[in-house]
């Protein structure tokens, strides 16, 4: 996507230049956005407005800017991004622009450099001699970097809404609620992540125990034996169910077969002992310790797992990162080609992760908390699907789709 | 009484071709222009008008086309930037003259292009300003500014009717005539907004410039051919005065082409 900002003055609003231009703007295939608009409150005062014209190739767009000079329309003088050293590690200067996880350029000695990757919540720091410039957080920033501060000079392009349907994310952008149906978008996913899967892109599941304890596990299994799950992130939890679920049966010591039974945390306790005692899943997995669940499959096909902790933790899996700064680095390098992300039942790492997201990642986000998927989709406007259920029953059907729905029940 | 600016015939002819209607190959018959002139500047005269006379140069054709030279508002003369090298010559006759005659010459910004009273005419208190294919937007949102007025642009789409009064006249009651299709959507939506009682002219009356008309308070000065217009206005109080204006329309203008107000409106 190629962008320019124009600037539109004098009587446009009621010479309707305003809206002509950007009736042109959309007749040309192309988009907009206003970022500034100043209306003349007397008689005689002239109006004001900024906009950000995209269109998809740069010639698409030359001509567009061409039509549009007829108009009136000028093209905005562009300045230099204001950079300022850091005062000290782990400080940005103050006034820092604060990074969306939008494609940002910023342009430094006359030249625009794209901030490299997209972060949410980030400042940018500016490597003049190597003209690249990063998303930088707290922890990355160290004393006398440059960091871009202000607006000027920093240029957004926001990811468009597609004119045409060409997926189901850009088809719906919109959460799916409780009461509604859901077999025919979990049909239409399931295509999605079939031609992710044939493209070779990277889908991402983020999981919560919940998956574990409303046994909807098996049909996680089923996705990552079928090759549908290259990376998994969980809370150090997640895997201590799970493990207690494949060696004793019980999640939080309760039954999955039991229609009513008292839980504890004495089944949890002993299975994560023996990943200890094994030294990690992997050799738990080696020593036919551990033979089913979704850690186990996890290690059978390779898929890349990050375990983090949480203050709760009592004892953690091995190879779980319980540093919360070093967990957000690993969690960044793992997601950097993450195409298509899975947020199940988890509120906390799924915001965490939607935060780390790039613009274009697709994300579907499952909870049965309402106000958590808004928050989760709210990150992700353009790209994401949010659907108000039980994981269990999403898993199982969209595992059916998948796979086939051969599993005993 | 109006004051209006005239520039007599003397070295007009059709030496270049810079708008759909003007063809080398069919000139003006010299004798016709001196006589169809003369009965506009007596009509003109007859109708309570001051006309002033700007001497003819050679070698510049369209100099009779006076509307062409600027805009004035009071005391107030902002010179026009023609478009076409071939008329740029005639701005400092006419700076120059209006300076002689005690107006104050406000000059735009070289780069825009502006063309006078042909793009910008007042209705009540809007300045209509026509842009695309002889001023510039620009221009008109420079002279809203040196005014302090209300300008409106309107985008001018069909190349014969390439100024704004060769397709809008604008009357003294708020209302005006107009040939519609010589606007785009928005410039037609925009003067609709400004304009009660809009007469729309046929496109063969169109086509004989009668758009391009002469209003003094309830006479309008228009070339003939267009009887269903002058009956409309006729209806509407307004004293019709056709004129054979057959060999200025050979170059693309008529009555209003060829007559400057002075000023155009007292104040802004």
């Amino acid at each position: 996507m190629f962008s320019e900002t124009i600037e539109l003055r004098g009587h446009i609003i009621d010479s309707l230049i305003l809206p002509k231009v950007l009736d042109q703007i959309l007749t040309h295939g192309a988009n907009f956005k206003i970022g500034e608009i100043t209306i003349g409150q007397k008689r005689a005062d002239q109006s004001f407005a900024r906009i950000q014209v995209s269109a998809e190739t740069s010639d698409a767009l030359d001509e567009l800017i061409l039509r549009l000079r007829q108009h009136g329309a000028e093209v905005a003088i562009r300045t230099d991004a204001q950079l300022a050293p850091s005062p000290a590690d782990g400080v940005f200067p103050p006034e820092f622009y604060v990074m969306t996880n939008q494609q940002t350029f910023v342009r430094v000695d006359g030249i625009e450099i794209e901030v490299r990757p997209t972060m949410m919540d980030t400042a940018i720091a500016v490597d003049r001699k190597g003209r690249a410039a990063r998303a930088v957080k707290f922890f990355d920033v160290h004393k006398g970097d440059e960091i871009v501060i202000g607006h000027q000079g920093v240029r957004v392009v926001p990811v468009q809404r597609a004119t045409s349907r060409t997926d189901i994310f850009q088809f719906i952008n919109t959460i799916i609620d409780a009461d509604e149906p859901k077999s025919a978008i979990i049909r239409e996913l399931a295509e999605e992540l079939r031609r992710a899967r044939k493209a070779k892109s990277k889908i991402a599941v983020v999981a919560g125990p919940a998956i574990v304890r409303t046994g909807a596990g098996r049909h996680l299994v089923r996705l990552i034996e079928a090759g549908y799950v290259d990376r998994l992130f969980a809370g150090n939890p997640f895997a201590g169910y799970d493990v207690e679920r494949a060696l004793f049966g019980t999640s939080l010591g309760i039954s999955l077969d039991l229609a009513f039974a008292r839980g504890g945390r004495e089944n949890v306790m002993r299975a994560v002992n023996v990943i200890r005692q094994a030294g990690s899943v992997a050799a738990a997995v080696e020593k036919n310790l551990l033979t089913s669940g979704i850690m186990h499959a996890c290690v059978r096909n390779n898929v890349d797992v990050v375990l983090t902790g949480s203050i709760r933790d009592e004892g953690s899996i091995p190879g779980a990162t319980t540093d919360a700064i070093e967990g957000q680095k690993v969690l960044r390098e793992k997601l950097a080609d993450v195409t298509h992300a899975l947020l199940l039942a988890t509120i906390r790492h799924s915001l965490a992760v939607a935060g780390m997201l790039g613009p274009t990642v697709k994300i579907v986000c499952i909870d049965i908390d309402a106000s958590a998927v808004e928050r989760v989709v709210e990150q992700q406007p353009l790209q994401s699907i949010g659907m108000i259920t039980d994981v269990e029953p999403f898993l199982r059907e969209l595992a059916d789709c998948l796979i086939g729905s051969n599993l005993s029940q | 009484m109006r004051e209006l600016l005239l520039c007599p015939p003397d070295y007009y002819g059709i030496e270049y071709e810079i708008n759909p209607w003007m063809s080398i190959a069919r000139g003006a018959e010299t004798a016709i222009v001196q006589e169809q002139w003369k009965q506009l500047h007596a009509t003109l005269s007859k109708l309570n008008c001051k006309v002033h006379l700007i001497a003819p140069q050679p070698r510049l054709p369209d100099m009779v086309f006076t509307a062409n030279a600027g805009l004035t508002v009071g005391r107030r003369f902002i010179p026009s930037n023609f478009r076409h090298k071939e008329r740029a010559g005639e701005q400092p006759f006419f700076a120059k003259w209006m300076e002689q005659h005690g107006y104050e010459v406000d000059w735009l910004p070289e780069k825009l292009y502006f063309e006078g009273e042909g793009d910008a005419l007042f209705g009540k208190d809007v300045l209509f300003c026509g842009y695309k294919f002889r001023s510039d937007i620009q221009s008109h949102r420079a002279i809203a500014e040196m005014l302090s007025c209300l300008a409106i642009s309107v985008e001018l789409v069909d190349p014969r009717f390439y100024h704004l009064d060769t397709c809008f006249c604008p009357l003294p009651d708020g209302g005006g005539f107009w040939f519609p299709d010589a606007f785009d959507e928005y410039g037609q939506r925009a003067i609709r907004e400004h304009v009660t009682d809009l007469i729309d002219v046929a496109p063969e009356e169109a086509m004989h410039f009668s758009c391009n008309a002469v209003v003094i308070d309830r006479d309008i000065v228009l070339p003939e051919g267009a009887p269903q217009l002058v009956t409309k206005l006729q209806e509407r109080g307004y004293r019709c005065h056709g004129l054979p204006m057959t060999e200025f329309i050979k170059a693309g203008g008529a009555c209003k082409c060829l007559t400057m107000f002075m000023p155009q409106r007292e104040k802004a």
